[in-house]
């Protein structure tokens, strides 16, 4: 089975190159030719995942035939098969999300696939130089799709995003570099052992590690080191900001997790007694930084922008207390996290295409205008709060579990503050929604540069992709003030919506699935 | 001390010279075009500590048969890495120049402070 984990990466690049080719003299078959080769990558990763999780045993495939330690690796465990799956999945369904919503052209498509290829490859890689390759190519993608936008904002945005996400990536480089210089190898599970033979007092060691979760800490976007996430997310297009907010820190954080248990264990957290500290400080900090600064926000897409920085914080926090909770919380957050946020930026989105609001100030009474649309948001809000049974309470409850656990009460309390300051902020929402009357608004159309006009303005441009929906006519005119969304697109919100809550419950089926690969990372 | 450090491991105080010149370029200088050069001498730097790392003391060129089995050799697998590390430079370097072009088209400035300015009445 292990022959199927080098398809993980190659398939989307293979989808990424046939769909820039055809879709350069065909445009419309850019979209199918993405779908098909989702689909074909998400198969692929169930299948992984179930061979993982059935066989209880890692799948390791050596890439070339060079043996490892000298060869590149591909592991996947019960820790990295639930990203891939992530992965593949959120992708198909923004995908569903993107034919409406656009930006529509072949050269989108093959970025969209790109960056797939780069997270799947961050997600399954054994080997920490070729994480630092595919962390340089998720981010490529990434500030390619940004840039997408069609106004300089998304220009501005993208580069920003692009200057201190390639200063993270360096650093990262640096700290490899560091931790080679010492052990002389760059394979995961050899460089665990060697630096172990090195010995955890070294200061080679201390400082590689040092940049090595700096360099990752710019790209998960915590506190201080956040600084590029906001403008990024809020420039780019609604889709865009939905993919990369669901997966690139999300897999970035897994990154991480997979440093710090796999290449430098448990033992060095707990013989470094100041590395888990710097860590978790780090981390709190975080979590509580980012959501006082998504309670000041206005625009909703920079409000969700600084909540990532708070639930990063919550997921990194989990792998610095490194105990059986904490860390099946740490990894049920992530997933819960990206479903959760995907899905609320996506709302926004299809919520703008059909009323123009992206204020706060704008969502008076949204409610009586965008029911589904509400309900879906106000779902998704109340499970990022941690509402029971919805999944981002039960990530958060095995976090402060494993905080409580391990005596480390200061993260609990932060916890419960930054869950009150997320009810702060997500509860405004819901109240102006369901609770206010739509105050008269004088010409809406004006505000709105976004998506609603982008997707009107392109699907002019290509309408023949807009044959089995039920409104033909969007598209066409040339001055609708606001489209609304496609049914795929509210389809989409919708799931996202009830996974958020179904995915709650089934998190008792999946612990003991997740349980010998904890054994196995986290033995003293 | 610092004479022996200087004559025998110039290449590192090269790269501690490299890595703080390229951050302060990138943040401190206005121009976007010489922030994306700061960021190459920054990576320029570690690049130069990889290929320093590989270095061993009167070792001959990695290719077999070049010194024999005895010889020493120096380690192949740094050049391997940065020349790996380069392409992912030059990558990184086209697309923040291409959206640079963008931002000059939009705005008209490749100014940092005058951008925020233009933007600041959208």
């Amino acid at each position: 089975m292990s022959e199927l984990l080098p398809l993980l990466v190659a398939v989307p690049i293979v989808g990424a190159l046939v769909g820039l080719v055809v879709g350069y003299k065909f445009e419309r078959l850019a979209w199918p030719l993405a779908v098909v080769t989702s689909l074909a990558h998400t198969a692929l990763a169930a299948f992984v995942a179930f061979e993982v999780y059935a066989g209880g045993e890692p799948l390791s495939y050596a890439v070339g035939g060079f043996q490892p330690p000298f060869g590149i690796e591909l592991v996947v465990d019960g820790l990295n098969a639930a990203v891939v799956v992530l992965v593949a999945a959120v992708a198909l369904g923004i995908l569903a999300y993107a034919r409406r919503a656009g930006p529509h052209s072949a050269a989108f498509y093959t970025g969209y696939l790109l960056l797939v290829a780069g997270l799947s490859g961050m997600s399954v890689t054994g080997d920490m130089f070729n994480l630092y390759v595919f962390l340089e190519i998720t981010g490529l993608a990434a500030y390619a799709l940004v840039a997408t936008g069609d106004d300089g904002r998304s220009a501005v945005g993208a580069l920003k995003y692009l200057l201190v996400g390639t200063v993270g990536a360096s650093l990262f480089l640096v700290g490899i570099g560091y931790a080679f210089v010492a052990t002389g190898t760059l394979n995961m599970a050899d460089l665990a052992e060697k630096l172990a033979g090195v010995g955890y007092g070294s200061t080679l060691v201390r400082a590689s590690f040092a940049f090595v979760v700096t360099g990752l800490a710019v790209k998960t976007a915590l506190y201080p080191l956040h600084t590029w996430q906001p403008e990024a997310y809020a420039s780019a297009p609604d889709s865009v900001s939905a993919l990369i907010s669901a997966l690139v820190s999300t897999v970035s954080a897994y990154a991480l997790g997979r440093v710090i248990f796999s290449v430098y264990t448990v033992d060095f957290l707990s013989s470094v007694a100041f590395a888990r500290e710097f860590v978790l400080v780090l981390a709190g900090i975080s979590i509580i930084a980012g959501s006082v600064l998504a309670v000041m926000q206005t625009e909703l897409k920079r409000m969700l922008a600084y909540s990532s920085v708070s639930q990063f914080g919550l997921v990194v926090a989990a792998f610095a207390i490194a105990n059986d909770a904490a860390v099946t919380g740490g990894v049920v957050h992530l997933v819960g996290h990206a479903v959760m946020k995907g899905g609320l930026f996506l709302a926004v989105g299809a919520i703008a295409a059909r009323t123009g609001a992206r204020y706060v100030g704008e969502f008076d009474g949204l409610a009586a205008r965008a029911p589904l649309l509400s309900a879906a948001l106000a779902t998704l809000s109340l499970s990022m709060v941690g509402v029971p049974p919805a999944v981002g309470f039960v990530g958060k409850w095995y976090i402060a579990l494993g905080a409580i656990q391990s005596q480390l009460w200061p993260i609990a309390v932060v916890i419960l503050l930054s869950t009150l300051l997320t009810l702060a902020y997500f509860l405004r929402i819901v109240e102006r929604m369901y609770f206010r009357s739509a105050a008269p608004r004088e010409a809406p159309a004006e505000r709105s540069t976004g998506t609603g006009a982008a997707a009107v303005a392109d699907g002019g441009a290509n309408d023949d992709s807009d044959t089995d929906d039920e409104r033909p006519t969007l598209g066409r005119g040339s001055d609708v003030d606001f489209g609304s969304p496609s049914a795929g697109m509210v389809a989409v919100i919708l799931v996202a919506a009830l996974l958020a809550v179904a995915l709650g419950p089934l998190v008792s089926t999946f612990e003991p699935l997740l349980e010998p690969t904890l054994d196995l990372l986290l033995q003293p | 001390m610092i004479w022996e450090l200087l004559l025998t491991r110039y290449n590192y105080i090269v790269v501690a010279l490299l890595l703080p010149i390229g951050a302060y370029m990138m943040i401190e200088n206005r121009n976007l075009v010489k922030k994306v050069i700061g960021m190459n001498i920054f990576q320029t730097g570690i690049f130069l500590f990889f290929i320093t790392s590989a270095y061993r003391e009167g070792g001959s060129p990695p290719i077999v048969g070049s010194g024999g089995e005895a010889a020493t050799y120096v380690s192949p697998l740094p050049h391997v890495l940065i020349l790996t590390a380069i392409v992912v430079g030059v990558s990184l370097t086209a697309v923040a120049l291409a959206l640079i072009v963008r931002i000059y088209t939009e705005y008209g400035t490749l100014d940092e402070v005058n951008l925020r300015e233009v933007r600041a009445d959208e």
